[in-house]
């Protein structure tokens, strides 16, 4: 409550990243980031999702009675996601189409259950709206570098344009078929999260216990 | 007989669930830290995947498919826009039956599940299981077979990846890329390894 709203907003995107630290909403980063639309549009309706969805939950928060909460939320994300889904079908079919399955498992994206559960449900509606928007924008920041780095390297292209030509085509270019593939997005993102924990290492979880130094190696 | 075979071939080992198709990752990061915590989520999972894919099978056939109510006189209904919140409540209601079921005849299995029954509610595999049984529109037979085998492929996952993530701890990994960011990297490798049974189809 005592944090700024602009604190609110911009905290989740590296501090409190819901992908890299909170492990949250995992499955659809990794799954439809093969390309940046689809890693765009994704974000674009996660963010919508979250955003009132958390200020729905808010907005309810007092009447809500502990033992149903979790029935109740998912109802809310669901009708969400069902009218996102619905809209998606009517104006853009195709990217529809290859999201397939993954707008409707943004109801069971941990992601939003989560802030709605963790933030939602003890905070005011202005504030959790803008802890849903910047969670969706934490989530959209990881997911839209995924995105990028996987189509350039997989296909030579953003958002669909051509930018190295393919040796296929004449280019000088060998597209990184690995990059379309599963495995690709496990590595980038296990990437981003060294990365982040070499600048911030205090998001480096406890080890259990600590090897003991190699002799000389000890820095 | 060979299509169902080479279907439950298929959701076990080519189209995993956890390692092709990233569903449950959060609950495969979050709890595969003991390989016997890592068995009981994947039991809880292949029983739940298993009884619900069929079910939701039967309900979207005879209920929600554009069509289906032509048994009640009511062919031009198409209620499918219903599915997600139909499938959730069936997984809901499902786990929640299990877990008294299990409670009052097999107390055994039921405390080794502890926690992790209610948890998986909210696993995106199961759910995404049966959208995936809807868009590939598997018959009943099949989605029986699709809803054992993708779950047996998930347990299978996170049990393995339990297992290494036990031998990780005496390894020496750099520093940051110590916890979430190893398992991501682990968790690859894994993946490129079910690829591999791409030549068995």
């Amino acid at each position: 409550m005592q944090d700024s709203n602009w604190r609110i907003l911009t905290r989740p995107l590296i501090d409190e990243n819901p992908l890299t630290l909170q492990i949250l909403g995992i499955c659809s980063a990794l799954a439809i980031t093969t390309s940046l639309d689809t890693a765009l549009l994704m974000s674009v309706v996660v963010i919508c999702v979250l955003a009132c969805g958390s200020a729905a939950v808010s907005l309810i928060r007092r009447q809500l009675p502990r033992s149903v909460r979790i029935i109740v939320q998912i109802t809310i994300i669901a009708t969400l996601v069902i009218v996102v889904d619905q809209i998606l079908q009517a104006f853009a079919y195709e990217l529809s189409k290859r999201l397939s399955v993954f707008v409707g498992l943004i109801i069971t994206n941990c992601i939003v259950l989560g802030r709605a559960e963790g933030y939602a449900m003890h905070n005011g509606v202005v504030a959790s709206a803008l802890d849903g928007i910047g969670n969706g924008l934490g989530y959209a920041l990881i997911l839209i570098i995924v995105g990028a780095m996987r189509e350039f390297f997989g296909k030579g292209s953003l958002l669909n344009v051509q930018i190295l030509l393919p040796v296929s085509q004449g280019g000088g270019f060998e597209p990184l078929h690995l990059m379309l593939l599963p495995p690709s997005a496990f590595f980038i993102i296990g990437g981003i999260i060294w990365y982040i924990r070499r600048k911030r290492p205090q998001q480096v979880e406890e080890a259990e216990f600590t090897l003991r130094p190699r002799r000389q190696e000890a820095e | 007989m060979n299509a169902l075979f080479e279907l439950l071939l298929r959701s076990v080992f080519l189209d995993n669930l956890a390692l092709s198709f990233f569903l449950g990752m959060c609950t495969f990061l979050a709890v595969s830290k003991r390989v016997d915590t890592a068995y009981g989520v994947g039991l809880a999972m292949l029983v739940v995947q298993a009884v619900t894919i069929p079910l939701n099978n039967l309900i979207y056939t005879w209920l929600l498919a554009p069509g289906a109510l032509a048994w009640a006189g009511l062919g031009e209904v198409d209620l499918s826009f219903l599915r997600l919140i139909a499938f959730i409540g069936v997984i809901a209601a499902m786990v929640q039956v299990l877990e008294m079921t299990l409670e009052f005849h097999v107390p055994k299995l039921y405390r080794a599940l502890g926690i992790f029954l209610p948890l998986i509610t909210v696993n995106c595999a199961i759910l995404g299981g049966s959208l995936f049984m809807v868009e590939r529109s598997y018959s009943f037979t099949e989605s029986v077979v699709f809803g054992f085998g993708s779950g047996l492929g998930w347990a299978l996952a996170i049990v393995m990846f339990a297992a290494i993530r036990e031998r990780l701890k005496y390894a020496d990994i750099p520093q940051g890329l110590q916890g979430l960011g190893m398992n991501f990297i682990v968790a690859g490798i894994m993946s490129l390894g079910f690829m591999a049974f791409a030549g068995m189809g």
